[in-house]
């Protein structure tokens, strides 16, 4: 059975190869469990280090102009890039 | 001038921009052990015996009063109770007058208990940490509540303590939808010792770290609204206004400490661009706090007010 592992990253701008603040995991393998908290160093610097370790992007935010009389305010985290491997598990 | 031990400028710049206070220790003993009393003992795991019941149980017997929102603090807690006694404490009450000004509102209060792991194998959950979320609901205002989380004894790295990342308190969000942030660099633990104050701008993003000891961890929270002016509540003796702005970019090395070196100091997460808009919202919230609407630091927002209309 084939199993997918996510990896979120939060990057310094919108370049891969910008710098990680913020990360997250999922392990549909169920062999970890990550959860809030658990890591105060990420697991990569960059998200190109993520690539070149063998994550695959499915998935990258993307810049929207700024609402007009809110350009100012800061809200979630702006630079998200999802990141999948994908396992074989024994059923 | 209020009798209080009112917090300095440095230290009101300091929770300016990274949105807490903590006081390690500021709480005596005999306040936290009186507290832990009031709480009561808390039953040990029992197969099949869900997590929800115990504590419940511990809640309903605890002799901590049930509290109507809105009621003035001052009136919340019976006279000689641990949290009356705790925040008569001068220097909490020098600092909750510093932040929200006098006479503060009761918001609401909860007794966080985070159990070991033999609690959640006997009532078969599983063991997690909280997701990070910012408290409430989304909240524009300028204004802003005090939360003060209380640590009645000691808290280790394996029992988890509240976890929370500095900074993040100026950013508009809406509770838990932030869940999805595992880890942020730059955020906290708090492991500290018995009677240990952390003093919370209410926009801050923080969560209950999961309990890996073998003892329970008891936290207590009070939200608290301000009723009058926030406005230069702090000790204003210590307030010095720059003569000029410093120099940016530029800087042939380190700069004097400062306020304006406090709120343009970045935090380990935050990204480039985004990073100077919570330098502008930093100097902002300065300029409420101080009542000061021409202050700047670093020309941010000397630079944007310039409509070239003179």
């Amino acid at each position: 059975m084939r199993r997918q592992t996510v990896l979120v990253l939060y990057l310094t701008n919108s370049a891969l190869d910008s710098a990680v603040v913020g990360w997250s995991r999922y392990d549909g393998t169920g062999q970890t469990r990550h959860m809030a908290g658990d890591a105060d160093e990420p697991p990569y610097r960059t998200g190109l280090e993520a690539l070149k370790d063998g994550w695959r992007l499915f998935q990258a935010s993307q810049l929207l102009p700024h609402t007009p009389g809110a350009e100012f305010d800061v809200s979630y985290l702006k630079y998200e890039f999802w990141f999948e491997q994908l396992s074989e598990v024994a059923p | 001038m209020s009798e209080l031990p009112l917090l300095d400028a440095r230290t009101m710049a300091g929770f300016a921009a990274r949105g807490f206070l903590r006081m390690d220790g500021a709480v005596p003993e005999e306040i936290n052990a009186q507290f832990l009393a009031e709480v009561g003992e808390i039953a040990g795991p029992e197969p099949g015996r869900k997590l929800r019941r115990t504590y419940g149980e511990v809640l309903a017997r605890a002799a901590v009063p049930e509290v109507p929102a809105g009621t003035p603090l001052a009136r919340a807690y019976p006279q000689g109770s641990a949290m009356a006694r705790l925040l008569e404490l001068p220097v909490v009450a020098g600092a909750i007058r510093s932040l929200v000004g006098e006479a503060p509102t009761f918001d609401h209060h909860f007794l966080h208990v985070t159990f070991p792991p033999a609690y959640h194998e006997a009532g078969g959950g599983e063991n997690v940490s909280q997701h990070t979320h910012q408290d409430s609901t989304i909240d524009p205002r300028q204004a802003f509540d005090l939360q003060i989380m209380y640590y009645p004894h000691e808290v280790t790295r394996p029992m988890g303590g509240t976890r929370f990342v500095p900074g993040t308190h100026l950013r508009k969000v809406s509770e838990a939808a932030l869940g999805r942030y595992q880890n942020v660099r730059g955020q906290q633990h708090m492991v500290c010792g018995a009677g240990t104050l952390l003093f919370l701008h209410s926009g801050m993003w923080h969560g209950g770290g999961v309990n890996l000891s073998d003892r329970t961890r008891t936290m207590f929270k009070v939200r608290m609204n301000p009723s009058a002016s926030q406005v230069r509540q702090f000790d204003l003796s210590t307030l010095e206004r720059a003569a000029a702005q410093r120099p940016i970019f530029y800087l042939k090395g380190p700069q004097p400490p400062s306020v304006e070196q406090i709120l343009m100091t970045p935090e380990p997460w935050f990204e480039d661009d985004t990073g100077r808009l919570e330098f502008i919202n930093r100097v902002k919230l300065w300029r409420y706090l101080t009542g000061d609407a021409g202050y700047d630091a670093d020309y941010w927002l000397t630079r944007l007010e310039n409509l070239a209309t003179a």
